[in-house]
């Protein structure tokens, strides 16, 4: 059994649990763009976030920065997802009250600070190498490596199925509906005013508060933080997912988060396989272009993604 | 040191400046943020540096005191006039079809992948590595002696940058106060579709604002690269900057983009001594957020 | 011979939507016609239509003899027909006199002065305060402001989409004695209006739409007497 787990299908595990906390992000993303309209340019930030803050509480004590505590996983988790949220509400008070565009803006914004954060707050993040020793729950009761990476793939298909499971009735509840409602219409949306804001800003922390889970998924998955991981690039590879799977359908979202990701990682593997090593950079630049090429084709002829919704 | 923050503050200001003119241009008057407009400074300023190769054959003298001469200012014109083209070509392939699906959101979904797209292409052609319109050395002069708060020196280039920008500010005013094409685009920002009635051809305004817009654009990229360097990101990392000048000065209003761009360069410039250099940029996100809590129209706005 | 003729147009916003369905007016040299009909009759929508800003899906729309379905909208007004729309109907961002040059802009700088200080003359309460942002005048003004733009360009036709709209009687009786005096001097106007009364005082002429057609068509005189049409107006105001 153990053996079967190494080559190629310990690779494969690898990639989903990769694909899955992408699928989470772009869940996230989903409630706030596909479902309310919500312009988030930042997710990257959010992801973030969360990474940092579970690294932090679940980290064990480092005299070179303040924290870790030591405290365990879940917690962590937990703290992962207040923390996003806490920073949603930062980005969203000001800016769900103006037109849609000023969201755009103040999101951006969040990201880049917040990556200056992690790579120059050295006594709370590491810096720019980052945070290591994150915890990997019960790895070595899990038989190590392999054993442990299908556990933690489990554990992550459950939380995307329980992600899912919940965002899925609050969607088709009425709390949902309203949603939809404003997204629909702006005019109906400033009709209920103050309400719609209210509406805006539980979508908006919500989304944020799953993207801030998923980073702390990823975090206890690698086991190492740095900033480089939550590049303005993820926010584009989640937008990218978010609009091959179609957005406002969270089976699409799931779908089109291992679809992308089969095709970044497969395109990463053929640049490896085919360019000098001298020539990486470039032909990682040329992978990104040709990712910003796809999307605006995919805005152009297929506005409703690549597997979504026929309505 | 106060005083010498200023002025390396006024110089970035104007970098900044310039770049938000246009981007308050197009925000008004085509409708949404251009994510892009990054981009087009740092197409303008490699366009430059390309253009600068061919230029500096001919003739390799410079003005007085100052790292460049005409090779320089015939490569600015060139990248004027390819950074417009670009914005026009964008425009044509992207902006316009997005725009007309009628989705406001999808064209700055659209925005943002044309800015990776470019970002990455630039990448791709010139490396990463920082480059430079002149390797010379400038020295700094001295303007006010050490005695006074410090004193401040500045460099020829850092004033050339200074002074040209008050120029083109001026002309800025005028063409939009004066030219008839610069009230058509008050107009065309204010109300398309009296525009329409009262015989503007709002396509054609749309048109000449890109072009603007971009050519404004591609001065700040190659002021930029000559006051500090060129690379591939320098479009990005300015953006931020330049979405607090156009709010803080309120969308649409080119003045207010002037003054918002000032003060975001001032504020950056004089937050380093406080915060460290590396924390510059959050200092543009805190006063956009402090902006939007406090007057979201901005300075000068008029609408929110 | 009309100078505005329109026939079985069929306009919306929306593709196979149509709000006007199959209109038809005539308006010759001089007159001053009136559109009338309850809310939601299509009337902005088809003079919206005639003036290029709503897509047209058949029909024709003719003036001077000239097709204007194949004019694009921003050359309407160099061939003769101004239109003057009911909000939002002038640049509030510009001042008045700015507001002014503007509208005149193809007609050549000194040609554009000329006309600006006719329109200051018939407009005295607008020469006096033409430095002033066009945002801040009041709302009888702005329709001053938005009428003499049109009339600046010394229009054949000119389009009115309910001057009197948010007016209170006195400025109404004023605009409405201002179309008057533009009638007087030679230019044609059609209008679409609420106020039924008023319209049919200053018109010659009017037809009365409902549900996007032509029901009724006559002088303002017959149209004064004639005792269907405040059933008309009941009978749409009620769908």
């Amino acid at each position: 059994m153990m053996e079967l787990l190494a080559g190629p299908l310990a690779y494969l595990v690898f990639f989903l649990v990769i694909a899955l906390y992408y699928a989470l992000i772009t869940l996230g993303l989903n409630l706030q763009w596909g479902f309310t309209g919500l312009f988030n340019v930042g997710v990257a930030g959010f992801v973030l976030v969360g990474a940092y803050a579970s690294a932090i509480l679940t980290t064990p004590d480092d005299p070179g920065r303040i924290g870790g505590f030591g405290l365990p996983v879940p917690v962590g988790m937990v703290g992962a997802m207040l923390s996003a949220g806490l920073f949603a509400l930062l980005v969203g008070i000001p800016a769900l009250r103006l037109r849609h565009d000023y969201l755009a803006i103040t999101t951006f914004g969040i990201a880049v600070t917040l990556q200056l954060v992690a790579l120059n707050l050295q006594v709370l993040t590491g810096g720019p190498f980052g945070m290591n020793f994150v915890p990997r729950p019960l790895y070595d009761v899990l038989g190590g490596q392999n054993g442990w990476n299908l556990a933690y793939l489990l554990f992550v298909a459950a939380l995307v199925l329980l992600v899912w499971w919940g965002l899925a009735r609050l969607t088709t509840s009425p709390w949902g509906r309203v949603l939809r409602a404003i997204r629909e219409d702006e005019a109906a949306a400033a009709a209920i005013g103050k309400h719609a804001f209210r509406f805006r800003l539980e979508a908006f922390v919500l989304g944020s508060m799953v993207m801030g889970l998923a980073g702390a998924v990823y975090a206890h998955f690698i086991g190492f933080i740095a900033p480089e991981d939550f590049l303005p690039i993820l926010t584009f590879q989640v937008w990218a997912m978010l609009i091959v799977g179609g957005a406002g359908d969270h089976r699409g979202a799931i779908a089109g988060a291992v679809l992308v990701w089969a095709i970044w990682t497969g395109s990463g593997m053929l640049l490896d396989l085919f360019v000098p090593p001298e020539g990486k950079a470039q032909a990682a630049a040329l992978q990104v272009a040709g990712i910003g090429v796809a999307l605006c084709l995919v805005l152009l002829f297929r506005p409703t993604g690549l597997l979504g919704r026929r309505d | 040191m106060i005083l010498q923050q200023l002025a390396d503050g006024l110089v970035l200001g104007s970098i900044i400046a310039l770049g938000a003119i246009g981007l308050t241009l197009t925000y008004a008057i085509l409708r949404f943020a251009n994510f892009a407009h990054g981009e087009f400074l740092t197409f303008g300023a490699y366009l430059a540096l390309l253009a600068l190769g061919q230029f500096q054959a001919l003739s390799t003298t410079t003005f007085g005191p100052l790292s460049f001469g005409w090779p320089l200012l015939a490569s600015l014109a060139v990248a004027i006039l390819a950074t417009g083209g670009l914005a026009l070509l964008l425009d044509r392939l992207l902006f316009a079809k997005l725009g007309r699906a009628g989705v406001a959101i999808a064209v700055v979904m659209g925005s943002f992948g044309a800015a990776l797209a470019l970002r990455n292409l630039l990448f791709f052609a010139f490396g990463g590595e920082p480059q430079y319109y002149s390797r010379a050395i400038q020295i700094a002069l001295p303007l006010l002696p050490r005695s006074v708060l410090g004193g401040v020196r500045v460099t020829p280039d850092q004033l050339a940058v200074l002074g040209i920008t008050v120029l083109l500010v001026i002309a800025m005013h005028l063409f939009l106060s004066r030219a008839t094409l610069g009230r058509a685009m008050r107009a065309v920002a204010h109300n398309p579709q009296l525009a329409t009635v009262t015989g503007i051809d709002v396509a054609a305004v749309v048109r000449w604002t890109w072009i603007i817009g971009a050519g404004l654009a591609a001065v700040a990229g190659v002021f930029a690269g000559l006051t500090v360097q060129i690379r591939p990101t320098m479009g990005l990392d300015l953006l931020l900057p330049l979405f607090a000048a156009v709010i803080l000065g309120g969308i649409g209003s080119p003045l207010g983009a002037v003054l918002g761009g000032l003060i975001v360069g001032v504020a950056e410039s004089l937050a380093v001594p406080l915060v460290g250099a590396e924390y510059r940029a959050a200092v543009a996100f805190l006063l956009l957020i402090l902006i939007l809590l406090v007057r979201p129209t901005g300075l000068f706005g008029e609408r929110g | 011979m009309s100078l505005l003729k329109v026939d079985q147009l069929v306009a919306g916003y929306e593709p196979g939507l149509p709000i006007v369905r199959g209109a038809s007016i005539r308006v010759a040299p001089g007159e001053i016609v009136a559109v009338l009909g309850p809310n939601g009759a299509g009337k902005s929508t088809l003079i919206k239509a005639i003036a290029g800003l709503v897509r047209v899906e058949s029909g024709e729309v003719r003036f001077r003899g000239q097709d204007l379905r194949r004019l694009p909208a921003h050359r309407l007004v160099r061939a003769g027909l101004a239109f003057v729309p009911q909000t939002e109907n002038v640049f509030a961002n510009l001042t008045i006199q700015e507001n002014l040059e503007l509208a005149g802009f193809f007609l050549g700088r000194r040609r554009c002065q000329e006309r600006v200080r006719a329109m200051f003359e018939l407009f005295p309460d607008l020469a006096r305060q033409r430095a002033l942002a066009a945002g801040r005048l009041s709302g009888g003004q702005r329709q001053m402001l938005a009428v003499a733009r049109a009339l600046l360009v010394e229009p054949g036709m000119i389009m009115l989409d309910e001057p009197s709209a948010g007016l209170s009687p006195r400025l109404v009786a004023e605009v409405f004695a201002k179309l008057a005096e533009v009638r007087a001097e030679g230019t044609t106007i059609l209008m679409v209006e609420q106020n039924v009364k008023a319209a049919l005082a200053l018109a010659d002429r009017a037809y009365v739409l409902t549900e996007g057609r032509e029901r009724l068509s006559g002088s303002a005189a017959e149209l004064r007497s004639h005792g269907d049409l405040a059933s008309l107006f009941l009978g749409g105001a009620g769908r």
